[in-house]
């Protein structure tokens, strides 16, 4: 069965292409035979998932290869995929969170004319997202990492009449072309160094190159991952993409495709091992993105945009974790998976509220949702108690080890990771409150209304995996099953026991949620403060801390004034150039013309002048 | 033979500048036909001096194409005149750039 | 004989066309015709390339006559992988071509029959370009491409045509005469060290002082820069593209541009390797001035169809690089970009061709929210310009890719510089795409028609082919690699080895 790892991709392939070139007919059935073909991917994964537990510990890697993808010269890609610990636990997140949300969207859509478009794009973008966790080269792991590229770019623009979602869409596609850049760079400079961009070639071979291309290497995927995954400087797409479908949100841009750029670093263990300045610059960079989406968060009243700013700064723990090494690469992945399940849980619920709430995002209009919700609400609030870490629930394990993981690192770094937890319970405390207490602030004629079962269902099962997602670390297990990936993790030398650790979150955690709960005890206006009269963190929160002004003055502005120089100099200069060659020699022309003056006399004369001319030359010549 | 080279030269100047002098077409077209003549003189006397018929043949050949110039040359000048009332050269610019 | 009744085939079928009886009353009969002959030139080619050997790189259906004894030209026409390539796209292309160009409204529409007679001509003529083995017959139906291109320009374009036609003329012929003068110091040369000969395999052995070569060989060169068009003498194609109709547009774009990058490869590497060796490093850094210039100027038009022409100055940037790197990955994935950019542009020329005649206008600025109304337009669209920005999965990634990490191994500056190309891409191909198909649908477009079936049908070959080699373009490399890996030894180039190679082959079993 592990050999079938291609049929996983293959089925939500399919189903894509069955439903972009069947049709307006295949409008009426379309969502249910994409929702078919995820499941059953999901169920084929769970049957090589459970085969793979069969195995032995160092037989669980399993690579098919379907033929040469291109060779030439010294050159050869393998279209190979690898099905593995760390393939194995992403398809069944992928297909898993997938299906539920293939399911989740049959409600959420149900009005939408272009339904059955929506579905072939998701079961695209499952296909390519499988594409990449399964990828035994990384080129081809480049050909998913566009692939679910694209599908975010058709997914964010889903509602192409709106200005805002085709520009987000855009900025999302072109900021990734950035991050691509340096995937490209780096798969160049594999293949310079190895001769080979497979990816157990490379991470085995990593050792007998120096150790500036190791470091190279690790900051070019870097580079790549910081895009993918809405790392600080690349993050800016991610609020922007909330201009998708929610379920898209859950789906792409918090469970599975953001979380990619942790995936490579994890798969590219061997390489990170190798640079100690390039693992470092991870751990720097998960760590910024960590506060800064945390800042956003708070900040917001956009509920999807809350989320996002939570995404990036989750992601950013996981990051964090990464960058540590082989004492964290476990971590890293557990979060991911945890993350996966209860941030897609609250995105759905979110859409669920949006639902209700006639597509308003703002959290001033809200309030007092829980008893019109109330399965909304208990889902939603499992979630909330996940991240947040409250003990038992899945995230409390996946982040406490990875702050564990961090202050084994270093002091100040964990302490940071400590304060981001505190922040993560804030702005969280926050969006309850003014969600689902407090008075209503509903706007005129919206009802709010639980949403359908098909809708309500996903939710209660990820909701379920919110709290059981712990059940992953029991007796360590995760940690032991990507060991052969990952490398052994030492426990980390902390400077105070574990439990005082634990305890120290559990405080800060705590406070956060008392001063959420404080600060939105009230009532809370239905309008937001003007820029005017809020702190300047605040403000800066508002604008995701001037991220895109920088961009623009820095990149967009130049861009465009060097594009109108250069048009402007191509007229002028360039063709200019041509064009006025060409002139001159009409005017030089014009010059001449003149000589032809229509006398015949004076031709005449030119004609014995000439002759003259050569009788003179050829006596010269001849005398000479 | 130097005489009969000297008067050809001599002709020949004449023809020369008289096409350029003169304005009257036909006059210009006799001096032509000047020109073309003492270039026959000289061909004939080079013939002569050289014992070789090939200067013969081809003062024969420059008569043929000056009759046939003759004829279209003079039927020019007789349209240009019955159009124009002048046989002015320097009139018929018509030409100019 | 195959390859003469291959080039011959669309000539006569462009004799037939314009000469046919009650042709210029008779569009439609024309157009059925041109569409026939193109396709049975298809067919050949196919038999053709079934029968292609493709282990082996040498030339193969060789014909080889004297033609003009005196100075010792040849009519030979020979096809290696490349070449074969090469004609696979002129054939292809040509009925989609012919079948797009069904309903163009010409400025003459009783001229109709010259104008499918000048294209069939036209994919004549390019076929034996690709063939030609003698350079004296090679410069003849070189310049020869330039006759039928011009009168599709001049006289069945749009606004501006008549000047669009003579600039590109001008521009072309400058370059050719520059060939000209080239072509003959060759024959000096051959004439001094025995038999005077034109063939491209005794050139290829020519004994030539290096001062000599470079001055021949830019003679070949710039004349194959300008056909390319690399930068800086690129600006007939804007112009030249925004006049014609979109057909004419495929076919210079797609084809005859091709005819400049290919005999860079079969001309200027094989005959001049010193000369290439010297010049190697400038032409890369145009080529690379062109990506970005080509990418930044796509990103300033306003003209959808210059838009396309900056970027495929982009695009040649590129084959030019790869075609100059000499190694035998990006030498390939320049023969392999050649055809899939062809592809590529002739989707975008193509569909936006047809977006252009519903609407009346070029303007992206006139455009908006039409892929509202027209949904499978806008998706092709969109096909076409992804595959133009090299998205994986699509056919010109593999190519940009191969040309890319090929360059990298020979230089790491060059190749960085161009890979910024990609994300110039991105921005131009995006920006079009929005500001044309998403939004709120524009007042005045409500009118705009979805794809109709023959449409359709023209371009649907063209998406397969595009999505179908991305992921297999096995096929296509098993004919270009034997091909062009003599083309890098008869430069002295070698691949350079990797430092601390990995055999992936065992890797990959012990793991």
């Amino acid at each position: 069965m592990l050999e079938l790892s291609w049929l996983l991709i293959a089925i939500p392939l399919a189903g894509a292409a069955l439903l972009l070139v069947w049709g307006k007919g295949a409008d009426r059935f379309g969502h249910l035979i994409a929702t078919a073909a995820s499941a059953a991917a999901f169920v084929l994964g769970l049957i090589m998932f459970v085969e793979l537990i069969g195995r032995g510990a160092d037989d669980r890697s399993v690579t098919t290869s379907l033929g040469t993808w291109f060779e030439a010269g010294r050159f050869h890609v393998e279209f190979a995929f690898t099905f593995d610990q760390l393939s194995s636990l992403f398809v069944l997140l992928i297909t898993g969170v997938g299906t539920l949300i293939h399911v989740y969207s049959i409600g959420y859509m149900a009005h939408d004319a272009r339904r059955r478009r929506f579905f072939a794009y998701l079961n695209l973008f499952v296909a390519a997202m499988l594409t990449l966790v399964l990828a035994a080269d990384y080129l081809v792991l480049f050909l998913g990492w566009e692939g679910v590229g694209l599908a975010s770019f058709l997914l964010i623009g889903f509602w192409q009449h709106k200005e805002t979602a085709a520009a987000a869409a855009n900025k999302a596609f072109i900021m990734n072309r950035v991050g691509d850049l340096g995937m490209v760079i780096a798969l160049m400079t594999m293949f310079a160094t190895f001769g080979t961009t497979s990816i157990a070639a490379v991470n085995g071979a990593i050792d007998s190159a120096s150790g500036s291309t190791a470091t190279a290497l690790g900051l070019l995927l870097l580079v790549g991952a910081c895009g993918k995954s809405a790392q600080v400087p690349l993050q800016a797409w991610l609020l922007d993409a909330m201009e998708g479908p929610t379920p898209v949100s859950a789906l792409i841009h918090a469970a599975t495709m953001v979380t990619a750029g942790v995936y490579l670093v994890v798969r590219s263990a061997g390489i990170y091992d190798a640079s100690e300045i390039a693992r470092t610059v991870v751990v720097i960079v998960g760590l910024v993105t960590l506060l800064v989406g945390a800042w956003i968060g708070c900040a917001k009243d956009d509920i999807k945009k809350v989320l996002a700013g939570s995404t990036m700064s989750q992601i950013g723990y996981m990051m964090l974790a990464a960058g540590l090494g082989p004492a964290g690469y476990a971590f890293a992945i557990f979060h991911l998976l945890t993350h996966g399940f209860f941030k897609a849980n609250m995105f759905l619920g979110a859409g669920s509220v949006m639902h209700a709430m006639d597509d308003d995002v703002d959290m001033r209009h809200y309030g007092a949702l829980r008893r019109a919700m109330p399965i909304t609400f208990v889902t939603f609030g499992l979630g909330y108690l996940a991240i947040i870490g409250f003990p038992g629930m899945s995230g409390f394990f996946s982040k406490d080890k990875i702050i564990e993981a961090a202050l084994g690192y270093n002091t100040w770094i964990g302490l940071a990771a400590m304060i981001g937890a505190g922040v993560t319970a804030f702005y969280m405390t926050r969006l309850m409150m003014m969600t689902f207490f407090g008075e209503k602030r509903w706007r005129d004629e919206v009802h709010p209304h639980e949403s359908p079962s098909v809708m309500t269902i996903p939710l209660i099962v990820l909701a379920a995996a919110s709290v059981l997602g712990g059940a992953l670390y029991l007796g360590g297990w995760i940690t032991d099953w990507l060991e052969p990936i990952a490398g052994h993790a030492e426990h980390p030398h902390l400077p105070v026991p574990v439990i005082v650790v634990q305890l120290g979150v559990m405080a800060v955690v705590a406070l956060g949620v008392a001063a959420g709960v404080w600060l939105y005890r009230r009532d809370v206006p239905d309008r937001a403060a003007a820029d005017a009269d809020v702190s300047i963190v605040t403000r800066a929160g508002r604008h995701e801390i001037y991220t895109n002004e920088v961009n623009g003055a820095l990149v967009v502005l130049p861009v465009r004034y060097l594009t109108r120089l250069l048009v402007w100099l191509d007229a002028r200069g360039i063709d200019g150039t041509v064009t006025g060659t060409a002139d001159r020699i009409g005017e030089a022309s014009q010059q001449l013309r003149r000589t032809q003056t229509g006398y015949v006399r004076s031709y005449a004369l030119g004609i014995f002048g000439g002759a003259l001319l050569v009788v003179l030359g050829l006596l010269a010549v001849t005398l000479a | 033979m130097t005489e009969y080279i000297t008067l050809s030269f001599l002709l020949f100047t004449i023809g020369a500048v008289g096409v350029l002098v003169r304005r009257n077409a036909i006059v210009v077209f006799m001096c032509v036909e000047l020109m073309l003549n003492a270039t026959n003189l000289a061909f004939v006397s080079f013939a002569r001096q050289h014992g070789n018929l090939d200067g013969q043949t081809a003062a024969f050949f420059v008569m043929v194409v000056a009759a046939a110039e003759v004829v279209i040359g003079l039927a020019i000048i007789v349209s240009i005149y019955r159009t124009r009332r002048s046989t002015s050269v320097d009139e018929a610019n018509l030409l100019k750039a | 004989m195959m390859l003469t009744v291959l080039a011959v085939t669309p000539i006569i079928g462009a004799l037939l066309v314009a000469c046919w009886p009650g042709a210029s009353g008779n569009p439609r009969l024309v157009k059925v015709l041109a569409l026939a002959v193109s396709l049975i030139t298809l067919v050949l080619a196919i038999v053709v390339a079934a029968q292609f050997d493709a282990a082996e790189g040498g030339y193969q259906f060789v014909e080889q006559r004297e033609w003009i004894p005196a100075i010792g030209a040849h009519y030979a026409l020979g096809l290696n992988g490349i070449g074969l390539t090469l004609v696979m796209l002129t054939t292809i292309l040509s009925p989609i071509v012919i079948l797009a160009a069904w309903g163009d409204r010409l400025p003459n529409p009783a001229r109709t029959h010259t104008y499918f007679a000048w294209m069939l001509a036209l994919e004549g003529l390019a076929i034996g370009v690709f063939a030609a083995t003698d350079v004296f017959l090679f410069y003849l139906l070189f310049e020869a491409t330039l006759v039928p291109l011009y009168f599709l320009i001049g006289a069945h374009g749009g606004v501006g045509r008549s000047y669009a036609a003579v600039k590109f003329l001008i521009y072309n012929l400058v370059g050719g005469l520059l060939m000209l003068a080239s072509i003959v110091g060759l024959y000096a040369l051959t004439t001094r060290a025995g038999e005077s000969s034109f063939l491209h395999s005794e050139l290829i052995g020519l004994d030539i002082s290096a001062g000599t070569e470079k001055l021949l060989f830019l003679g070949f060169f710039i004349a194959f820069a300008v056909k390319a068009p690399m930068w800086p003498l690129h600006t007939w194609l804007p112009d030249a593209a925004a006049s014609s109709t979109p057909s004419t547009a495929v076919l210079m774009v797609s084809i005859v541009d091709k005819i400049g990058t290919f005999a860079m490869i079969r001309w200027c590497l094989e005959i001049f390797p010193g000369a290439s060796q010297w010049a190697s490093p400038v032409v890369m850094v145009l080529a690379v001035i062109s990506i970005l210039y080509g990418a930044l100027l796509a990103i300033g038009q306003d003209d959808i169809r210059r838009l396309i022409a900056f970027t495929s100055v982009s695009h040649f940037g590129f084959i030019v690089l790869g075609i100059f790197a000499f190694t035998t990955l990006s030498t390939s994935g320049a023969t392999l970009y050649m055809f899939n950019h062809g592809l590529s542009t002739a989707v975008l020329f193509l569909v936006t061709g047809m977006l252009i005649a519903r609407r009346g206008s070029a303007s992206i600025s006139e455009f908006g929210g039409v892929q509202k109304i027209a949904p499978v337009l806008a998706g092709i669209l969109l096909i076409g310009g992804l595959s133009s920005l090299s998205l994986p999965g699509l056919a010109p990634f593999i190519s940009e890719f191969m040309v890319l990490a090929g360059t990298f191994t020979v230089s790491i500056p060059l190749a960085v510089i161009a890979a910024f190309g990609i994300i110039l891409a991105a921005v131009y191909i995006l920006l079009m795409y929005k500001r044309t198909m998403t939004g709120p649908l524009r007042p005045g477009l409500d009118g705009i028609r979805e794809l109709d079936g023959r449409e359709f049908t023209a371009l649907a070959p063209a998406v397969v082919l595009i999505i179908a080699l991305g992921f297999v373009p096995g096929p296509l490399l098993s004919v270009i690699n034997p091909s062009v890996e003599p083309v890098i030894a008869q430069v002295g180039a070698e691949d350079p080895v990797p430092p601390h190679p990995v055999d992936a082959a065992s890797e990959g079993a012990h793991e």
